[in-house]
């Protein structure tokens, strides 16, 4: 038998009693080990934080401040004039709308096409089932960036350059939220569809009033994920939106304030700040969802 | 025999067999949005790659581009510009992947045990996960800029400046990425960690094993398949690199080697001279490494499901 196992498989009362101070010192031991702990977790904390601290500072600094050796730990005279600047003169208000209409758009489109498509993989039999649902897995294999060059003409073509509609509906389906569906749908139990079918449920009715209720941990999971892929989207709104500030998302807009507002690194910082707030605000919220979202591929 | 007898089987059969032609059409109804979407965006533009590959743009606009067969694709492929984003692929890629997985297992492996107060800490480790590449880059430009830059001040301060420099420019670009990637890192590897049975772990401790051997023998072991997986997707990733390069070093990609393939592509996508055959060839070079990997994976988790049982 393996040193582990043995120790698990022996009860506290045939320990010998030699063995049984043995607890209470190790208790001890685990207040400085919980101690040890905090300054390790402390640290770590540090080091991931410090940039964005560096940034809230820099951001509340008059520019002059900011060249000041040593830098300021901390923003004595605060100025939120930064802030204001970089709202107004870097148009961040448009863009963050922008970047919200642009996510509201993927997210909601991408869960229905998603949603129809698993419940179909799902519950639906029909012939090249098995041939298309792997069409649908391939779509996880190419990279965006591989279709780049297509894409940007095709959307020109369509007359959707500069568009919402540019920005967006490319990726109003997903291969992998089809598959994290599918596989919660096939969880249900198999008589459910039955039931529903002779209390009178369609199948329209049967995925919005019970498939979706019982599933809703993965779509749940899957909206949030798709919200921060679509809200962080850097390379195709870049090629796709050109010059036009009206549609224009807040990550552009950030690549945009650094070219203008060289000589004002407090306006730039603050843009950064102002573009991260909504997704620091969800990441607190939606923390359990993000992480399940996330962790699908790895962990059953 | 009664006609009903006779008539009756074959009637349901047409019920049943018009029954699952309606099923088959709900079936295919449900499904074609997303297939649309797919075809247009996903299979078509990834096909034509390979025609477009074939042709060469002309050098003067409003001439049409001219087919030259697989000579483009040789052309390309044997190129220094070519050679040189492959390995500025390679080379951020081992930058960015060890370190970064290595350090999410630090930060997961510290905020494991069930402390007091962990989930502000398991906040602030899966913090960056929703900062952008555009943000991040933002953030660390500054920090390395020469003037008003922690760095410099801090004395990491090469001439020409670390974002000018062709020896510094690559490994400051790998470290925006790692922070940037270092929550999501720590989100997979703890929900990895959680998986590990906690008794197994304490057993080992009970038995007087230190913590680096418990980390060696007893967590790594367990977690490779996370770690695997988490190597995969990174790698993956990593391949993908464009914003913080963008805005870090643009248009001088060239001449500080940060021009990795992304990069490249996009500049012959919006570039001065937009290139649509050599784009396309660039994208196919990408789509095969990536599937490389993708390969790997299946096989390395195929592999896994068979111990399993």
């Amino acid at each position: 038998m393996p040193a582990e196992e043995f120790a698990l498989a022996t009860p506290a009362h045939a320990i010998p009693p030699a063995a049984r101070l043995h607890p209470k010192r190790m208790r001890k031991h685990r207040g400085w080990r919980a101690v040890a702990n905090y300054l390790a977790l402390s640290a770590l904390a540090l080091i991931v934080l410090i940039p964005l601290y560096v940034t809230v500072v820099n951001s509340l600094l008059q520019p002059n401040l900011i060249a000041h050796q040593p830098p300021p730990l901390f923003p004595v005279h605060p100025d939120w004039s930064a802030y204001s600047t970089a709202w107004s003169e870097g148009n961040l208000g448009v863009y963050l709308r922008n970047s919200a209409i642009a996510t509201t758009i993927i997210v909601s489109g991408q869960l229905i096409t998603t949603l129809f498509a698993a419940y179909s993989f799902a519950f639906l039999e029909f012939p090249f089932k098995r041939t298309l649902f792997i069409l649908f897995l391939s779509t996880m294999m190419i990279p965006f960036e591989v279709t780049l060059v297509t894409n940007l003409a095709t959307i020109t073509d369509l007359g959707w350059y500069n568009t919402f509609a540019g920005l967006t509906i490319p990726f109003l389906a997903t291969g992998f939220g089809t598959f994290l569906l599918r596989q919660a749908f096939l969880q249900l139990p198999k008589d459910l569809r039955e039931a529903a079918r002779l209390d009178g449920y369609g199948h329209v009715r049967f995925l919005f009033r019970v498939a979706l209720p019982l599933t809703r941990p993965t779509v749940a999971a899957l909206a949030v994920f798709s919200f921060l892929g679509a809200w962080n989207q850097y390379l195709w709104p870049l090629v796709v939106t050109g010059d036009n500030n009206a549609i224009r998302t807040v990550q552009i807009g950030l690549k945009q304030l650094q070219a203008t507002q060289a000589n004002q690194i407090n306006v730039t910082l603050a843009g950064t700040i102002i573009a991260a707030a909504p997704l620091l605000i969800l990441l607190i919220i939606f923390q359990k969802q993000l992480v399940r979202g996330l962790t699908a591929g790895a962990v059953k | 025999m009664t006609v009903e007898a006779i008539v009756g089987p074959s009637a349901r059969r047409r019920v049943r067999r018009k029954r699952r032609r309606r099923e088959a059409l709900i079936g295919y109804a449900f499904i074609l949005p997303a297939l649309f979407v797919f075809c247009l965006f996903t299979f078509y533009p990834f096909l034509h790659n390979f025609k477009l590959a074939l042709y060469q743009t002309s050098p003067y606009p409003n001439e049409p581009s001219k087919f030259v067969g697989l000579h483009q694709v040789g052309q390309v492929l044997s190129s220094t510009q070519f050679l040189q984003s492959l390995t500025s692929t390679i080379l951020f890629t081992l930058m960015v992947v060890p370190i970064g997985l290595m350090l999410g297992l630090l930060l997961a492996v510290v905020a494991h045990r069930k402390l007091k107060g962990i989930g502000i800490y398991r906040t602030i480790f899966s913090s960056t996960v929703v900062t952008s590449v555009a943000i991040a880059a933002v953030i660390f430009g500054t920090f390395m800029d020469p003037v008003v830059g922690l760095l410099p001040w801090l004395g990491i301060n090469p001439t020409p400046p670390l974002l000018e420099n062709p020896t510094w420019a690559l490994p400051a670009v790998a470290i925006v990425t790692i922070w940037q990637g270092l929550g999501l890192s720590f989100i997979i590897m703890s929900a990895g960690l959680q998986s590990v049975p906690d008794d197994v772990l304490e057993a080992a401790e009970v038995d007087g094993a230190s913590p680096s051997s418990r980390f060696w023998h007893i967590i790594v072991p367990l977690l490779s398949p996370i770690l695997f997986f988490a190597l995969v997707i990174a790698t993956i990733s990593a391949f993908q690199s464009f914003g913080q390069i963008d805005l870090l070093t643009g248009s001088n990609s060239a001449y500080l080697h940060t021009d990795v393939l992304t990069y490249f592509i996009y500049q012959n996508i919006q570039g001065q001279a937009p290139n649509p055959g050599v784009a396309s060839v660039l994208s196919i070079a990408l789509f095969l490494m990536t599937l490389t990997l993708t390969l790997i994976q299946l096989r390395y988790v195929e592999r896994r499901v068979q111990y399993a049982r």
